[in-house]
Order: C-alpha cells, then structure tokens, then sequence
C-alpha cells in the first residue's frame, strides 16, 4: 500500500500544503484539538449549568428532574441497578451476581455488542446487496421494489418481527438494528454506484477489464467513502433503536435498566443512563471516524473531517 | 451494422473513419446527432489534433475509436480490424485527472497488468520503465492526490504508455492545467510520441495547441460535427509558434473556426432561448 511519506519530492510541484514539517510535532493539530474539546467541554458545562440553577432556584423538583450533580453523585447507589440478569432469577438476594461496577460494564459491554454486530452484518449485507441489484438486472427487478417498499417503514414496526424470528434476547436486538440499516443502506449503495466518475470506469474498459474487475477494482473502492458516511449517519439509529429492542427483555442491556428506571420511577438512574448513552454514542463515532481515516486512507483528511 | 467502406484503406492504417456518425439517444424523443459522415484515416504514428467548438462531437469521435461506444452510422477500423470493443492498443487519456485515489501511482500505472494477472514484481518493473519515460520515477509510491495536476497527467500517460498502446486518444488532457505547466506537457507529449511510436489524436479547442503538436489539424463544423476541412502542418518540431509560417496557420485556422463558433454560439443561445 502506499505510504504518505512526509519527505518531498525535489520537484517543485509537489503538494507542500498539509502535512507538518519534519522532526516537530504537530503543534497545529494539537491546539485544533484542545480547541475542540474546550469547546465541547463548555457545550456540556453551559447545558448542565443552566439545569443547576434552575435547581438552585427552586424552579424544578429534583424528584422529577434530578440535577446532574445528584445523579452522578450517587453514581454508586444507582449502578447496582445494572445487575438485570440476576435481579429476576429465583431465589436470588440483591446482593447476588456481579458487583455494581461490573454491572454497569457488561450493560455497556451488551449494548455495545449488540450494536457494533448489528452494524457490521447490515454494511455488509447492504453492500451485498446494492452491488448486486446493480450487477444483476433480473436480481433488481425482483427485490429493488420490495426494499424501496420497505425501506420508510420505522424500526418499532419491526419489533413484534423481531421477537415472533427470534424471541428474547441478543437475536431481536441485533436484528432490530440490521433491519434500521438495511434498506436505506441498500439504496444508498445503489445511489453511488450510479455517481462512480465514468471516466474511471472507462479507464478500466479500455484497459480490457471484464464487468467483474470493473466492480471489484473500480466500482466497490469508489463507493466505500460514500457508503462509510452513510453508516456513520445511521450509527446513532442503531443506538436508538438497539434501546427499544433491549427493552423487551435481555440479560444485560441499556434499554433493560432505562425499563427499570421507568417502572420504579427513577429518575436520576434515567438521567444517568441517558448520559451513559449519550457518551458511548460519541465514543463510538469517533472511533468510527478513525475506522475510516485507516480503511479510507485515499480520501484526503480535510475531506474525511468535514463530512 | 457496419457498412461497406466508401474508399479503399489499407491494414496499416492506424485509424480509419468511414461515413461514422452519432446519434446520442437514438429512437428517442430526445435523440441529437453528435457526429455525421466523418471520413477519416490515421498514418502509425502520425500526429493529429482535432479542433473544432465546443460540443462538435471531437469527444465523441474519440469514445468512437476507443470503442467506448457504438457508432450510429458507418465503420472504424484500426490496423485492418473494426473497431468493436475497447482494447488496450488504444488507451484513452481523460480530460480530468482518471487515476484511481485509493492506488498508489506505480499501481495506477500498471493497473491493466494486474488485470491480466500479471504478478506484482513484473508490474512494479512495468511501472518503474513507464514511470521513467514520463519523468517521474520518484514519485513510485506517492498517491494522486500528492501530485500536482500537471504530474497528475503524466502519470495518466505512463498508465496508457505501459499498455504499449498503438494508438493515444487524448481528450483535452492539458485543459485542466494552468499556461506554463501547458507548454511544458506539450513539449513533453512530443517526446513521448516520438519514443513510442504510437499514432496521436489530440482533442483540443485550442488553435496554438494543434499548430505546436500537429501534422495535420482536423477542423470540425458545429454540432452535428463534421470534418470542415483537414489542415497539413508541414514545420520542423519544435516549433516557434511566432514564426511568420505559425502565424499564418493560426490565421488561417481561427477564420475557419470563427464562422463555426459564431454558429454553435447562435445554436445555443437558440436552445437556451427555447
């Protein structure tokens, strides 16, 4: 693969722009990321200071809306919440299973599973798919109209599908989220093979490459910059939709302890668990962000960063 | 459907056009002819620039030959066999950079070895030679996106140079490039020619491109393109395009261009018009 060697070219025509110069570190990269996470810090900061006075004024009830320095004050008593494996079996004490901080890590750990599983299958199903709807015109004829058809209808509707295939359990989570992806995926898949650049595929076609090289080495690395954004876009769905799934009934999982919180009315184990979420959701597409930075190295960083 | 040539041409013709036309959408109710009764024979290694207005249909003759599409009308052949497919003899060069972003340059360059599974040593050697007839050997391992515009394109021709084309079919590849990087490629472009010994056609609007690189210039009438007339340029390379010979051809070509221009010009605001 080729490697972006900082080191240029005696030609003068070389890109100068971009990369730092040798042997310093890049400082302008650094103080653009303590920017941004300042920025995010005092984002959070304003939001949650804005709660606290209307804590402090007494405008709302903190039974109900729970400043966030009580619910992540008594982030201890609220974690043995996360035991819902143990907590419904026979004869099991409260003080039965793994201890709260190992709760909240297998929740997270479920969840998370449940999702990074959910994702990997439908990107490469939808893929698939798209490519060969593309590739096949019968194979297009006879599911494109099924999956258009399918493709507005909204993830809870999928649900009650989701238990009567696969009951409780990991199975109905990790459909739920294929499901939510799938279709638009599909069809975003097949959208950017439609905007390939033709002259790429035309180099290909003088150079004697049959449909199947034109695919594989032009058309599928074409589309892959695309089709990550699009994944990206739907991670947060995934993670809404992985909530109501985990709802119905797993072991360990977000949406279990949000059930919990509701039925006993809890709200500072909501707010925590809201906020629990909202971290990994960040987490996760910062990583995805990485993901692509590696897996895209072609598409240039100031691209990637602005999508 | 391939109609009897019109006039007799021999099997080393390099390119041989006879009555091709184009009708783009044909059958449909928004079908317009882009090319009609283009005659046309290409000498091996002969040098032609194809000049005419914008949206003569100079592209399409191109796309034609490389087989990239089906003629309308008429017949082409190359070295004595029709014309029906593309084919690595005649490698095409794009207006806009056509390098693929996510190979490095030696791997662009040897991108039709690998489709012939060609393994990875021999290609990288290919790409070494190719890579060095364009003058840019160091940049092996580089990505297009590091290269400048005018790099961009030559590597674009060492990828066409390591098929051992026998024909170049140029689009307007310096059109994208700024004036000095221009002259540059051009004077490089006649090198390259010379050494391969491939035939050239070299799409361009520009009247100082085909008087510098040209044998002969092909003048295309507006839309549907027709061949206006073919201009022989018989001066010693390279060519100092202020000599009163130079001089006169560009006279002479910009009036046959002139009346064109107006025409397209006219045709479009008309369509705009409508």
């Amino acid at each position: 693969m080729a490697s972006s060697s900082t080191n240029p070219l005696p030609d003068t025509a070389l890109r100068p722009a971009g990369g730092p110069p040798f042997g310093s570190l890049p400082w302008a990269a650094i103080a653009q990321v303590a920017q941004r996470l300042l920025w995010g810090a005092l984002s959070i900061g304003l939001f949650a200071g804005l709660w606290e006075l209307c804590w402090a004024l007494g405008w709302s009830d903190p039974k109900l809306l729970p400043p966030p320095h009580v619910f992540i004050g008594n982030i201890v008593d609220q974690a043995k919440f996360f035991n819902t494996v143990n907590r419904w079996q026979i004869g099991a004490g409260v003080g039965s299973g793994p201890s709260p901080a190992m709760a909240v890590v297998y929740t997270v750990l479920s969840s998370t599973g449940r999702v990074l599983t959910g994702l990997v299958i439908a990107f490469t199903l939808a893929i698939t798919t798209g490519v060969a709807i593309r590739y096949f015109k019968l194979f297009e004829r006879l599911t494109l109209p099924t999956i258009t058809l399918l493709a507005p209808v909204s993830p809870i509707a999928w649900l009650p599908v989701a238990i009567f295939l696969f009951g409780i359990g990991n199975g109905p989570a990790v459909f739920m989220v294929v499901v939510a992806l799938f279709f638009h995926m599909v069809l975003a898949t097949i959208t950017q093979i439609e905007g390939v650049n033709r002259n790429l595929i035309n180099v290909a076609r003088t150079m004697g490459a049959t449909k199947r090289q034109i695919y594989a080495r032009v058309v599928i690395p074409a589309i892959l910059p695309g089709l990550f954004m699009v994944l990206r876009m739907n991670l947060f769905g995934a993670w809404m939709v992985v909530l109501i799934a985990e709802a119905t009934g797993v072991g360990y999982g977000l949406g279990q302890v949000i059930m919990l919180a509701r039925n006993t009315f809890n709200p500072s184990l909501v707010f925590f668990t809201i906020g629990l979420i909202g971290v990994l959701g960040f987490s996760f597409d910062f990583l995805l962000r990485q993901v692509q930075r590696k897996l895209l190295y072609w598409v240039p960083r100031e691209v990637l960063s602005g999508l | 459907m391939v109609s009897k040539p019109v006039r007799p041409f021999s099997s080393k013709d390099a390119v041989v056009c006879r009555s091709v036309g184009k009708t783009w959408a044909e059958g449909t109710p928004r079908a317009h002819e882009a090319l009609r009764g283009i005659d046309l024979d290409v000498a091996p290694n002969e040098f032609i620039a194809l000049l005419g207005p914008s949206g003569c249909g100079k592209s399409t003759l191109l796309y034609l030959i490389a087989g990239l599409e089906a003629v309308s009308g008429g017949g082409i052949w190359s070295f004595g066999d029709p014309v029906e497919a593309p084919s690595p003899e005649r490698s095409l060069i794009f207006q806009e950079t056509s390098l693929f972003p996510w190979l490095s340059v030696w791997q662009n360059v040897s991108f039709g070895l690998s489709l012939q599974g060609v393994p990875a040593d021999e290609r990288k050697e290919a790409a070494r030679r190719a890579l060095a007839r364009v003058g840019l050997s160091e940049a092996m391992d580089k990505r297009p996106d590091e290269l400048s515009g005018g790099m961009r394109q030559r590597v674009a021709v060492a990828r066409a140079l390591a098929m051992r084309p026998k024909v170049l079919l140029m689009d307007e590849p310096f059109a994208a490039l700024d004036v000095q990087t221009r002259a540059k490629m051009q004077d490089f472009l006649l090198d390259v020619w010379r050494s391969s010994g491939a035939s050239v056609l070299f799409v361009t609007h520009h009247i100082d491109e085909a008087v510098a690189l040209a044998d002969r210039v092909v003048v295309f009438t507006s839309r549907p393109g027709r061949v206006k007339t073919i201009v022989p340029i018989d001066l010693p390379r390279p060519r100092d395009l202020f000599s009163p010979e130079a001089e006169a051809l560009r006279r002479q070509l910009t009036a046959l261009l002139q009346d064109e221009v107006d025409r397209a010009f006219a045709e479009q605001e008309a369509l705009a018009a409508e």
